[in-house]
């Protein structure tokens, strides 16, 4: 949850070259950090902000653990600047649980067991919600177009596609989605 | 990993961008999607001393018909260009590629701009503006100029574009009844850069024959590479699968592939020869669903 994020300042030690300073709404709370270029915006969460729920899985653009939604787009965190979310939304897997509720995306991988290690959850539940904002009603195809970019080792993406079904469902109230 | 120092700028308007470009003498490097140029810059195959994000200039993201041309911005997001219906109905070849580049959270990121200077010979989109006459529109020190794609790829990752150029639209030729484009791509895996791509736009005229035809290859040599002969060959031609397997004869000679991870060289022309039938069979029905 957002109110957890605790942060920390570590990316403003002198010896690190130039910096700047960046405002970026993470989980709806503004956060200004001074912050060198080079900072990956998967690092300014996880370690400036200690928002770990971020996973970094490949770091070459491949595997989609550290997804994230900046201006509700899911992007890989590890190939965005934070420098280039200044100003921006970025919102994160703790940031997807209200009130106490889980969201639908996060009860359909609960209910479908839609992971194993639970490695490329983050991701993959933040690609989900992403399209789920966009198609309310994904056919399976289209689940499975939007996942293209979330690697998943466990699964084989079976239970993966029924959690986000699931959570199609829970979200519309319909009986089923497309075939 | 994390890249090497740099300086960041974020410029507000192109001509503050080109002034830091000038500023930076080629030390500087244009970010617009970065899916390519932070992943060199991780692996220090890139060390700019600094990075203009073009992302904060307005106006640079359009995708729009204007007298006889397409335009498309240079920061135009991928999947704005998948999503644009514009592009589906009437430069098909654009949403097959754009379908194929990397995957759909790279594609948030990654722009047209970007694919098309960075010149990898694996980028998708500079066949297809090969194969669709595409010019691109650059802005400098001294103004703006226009460049044909085809004088534009000089080897791989060396473009006609200046250090202090930025590219800020391309421009295809507007559509007309009768077109037709594709473009197939055999990639090994989802996401992957392609063993062999091959990009195609037909223009048939009024008695049904081709008039035009504009075939590029992606991955088949040090640049994507225009296969003139293969275009050349079907000039006036009925569109007969004779005629098809002709010209893939043709850019198969014209693809210059090396032996690597995705396959032999004569693999790939084995491959290139296939693909540039099949292609050339999509875009001509395409090209005769509408005529």
């Amino acid at each position: 949850m957002a109110s957890t994020a605790i942060p920390r300042l570590t990316a403003t030690a002198p010896s690190s070259g130039p910096i700047q300073q960046v405002t970026v709404t993470v989980n709806d709370v503004p956060f200004t950090m001074q912050v060198e270029p080079r900072t990956l915006l998967v690092h300014f969460l996880r370690d400036s902000l200690g928002l770990t729920g971020t996973h970094i899985g490949c770091d070459t653009t491949h595997c989609g653990a550290c997804t994230v939604l900046v201006d509700d787009t899911p992007v890989k965190s590890c190939t965005v600047l934070a420098v280039q979310a200044n100003g921006r939304k970025v919102r994160t897997v703790e940031g997807l649980e209200a009130n106490g509720k889980l969201h639908p995306v996060q009860e359909g991988f609960t209910v479908e067991h839609g992971l194993q290690c639970g490695f490329c959850t983050p991701g993959m539940m933040m690609t989900s919600v992403a399209l789920l904002a966009r198609n309310p009603n994904p056919s399976e195809e289209e689940i499975r177009r939007a996942i293209s970019g979330n690697l998943c080792r466990c699964t084989g993406y079976m239970n993966i596609v029924k959690a986000i079904q699931h959570a199609a469902q829970a979200q519309s109230g319909a009986s089923g989605g497309k075939p | 990993m994390i890249p090497p120092k740099f300086d960041y700028y974020a410029p507000g308007t192109l001509d503050e961008a080109i002034g830091l470009l000038e500023r930076h003498q080629g030390e500087a490097k244009v970010l617009a999607g970065g899916q390519s140029l932070l992943p060199l810059m991780k692996l220090r195959l890139a060390e700019p001393k600094a990075l203009i994000d073009i992302n904060r200039i307005p106006k640079l993201a359009y995708i729009r018909e204007e007298g006889e041309q397409l335009r498309i911005g240079a920061a135009t997001k991928i999947n704005a260009l998948n999503d644009s219906e514009v592009i589906r109905t009437h430069y098909p070849l654009f949403s097959d590629a754009g379908m194929h580049i990397a995957d759909p959270l790279v594609r948030n990121m990654g722009t047209v701009g970007g694919n098309v200077c960075h010149g990898d010979p694996g980028n998708d989109l500079p066949a297809c503006m090969l194969a669709s006459g595409a010019s691109f529109v650059v802005r400098g020190p001294s103004g703006e100029r226009a460049l044909a794609a085809k004088e534009f790829y000089r080897d791989t990752f060396v473009t006609a574009l200046e250090p202090s150029e930025i590219l800020t639209e391309v421009r295809l030729p507007k559509y007309r009844a009768g077109d037709g484009g594709a473009y197939l791509k055999m990639e090994r895996k989802v996401g992957d850069f392609a063993i062999a791509a091959v990009a195609a736009r037909l223009r048939s005229d009024a008695k049904g024959t081709i008039a035009e035809a504009g075939i590029a290859l992606t991955n088949a040599g040090p640049t994507a590479i225009l296969a003139v002969k293969a275009g050349e060959r079907l000039a006036n031609r009925a569109g007969t699968d004779a005629d098809f397997l002709d010209s893939g004869r043709l850019a198969a000679e014209a693809a210059q592939p090396t032996s690597d991870l995705r396959g032999p060289a004569e693999f790939k022309k084995a491959v290139i020869q296939t693909l540039t039938q099949r292609t050339l069979q999509r875009a001509w029905e395409r090209a005769k669903g509408r005529s």
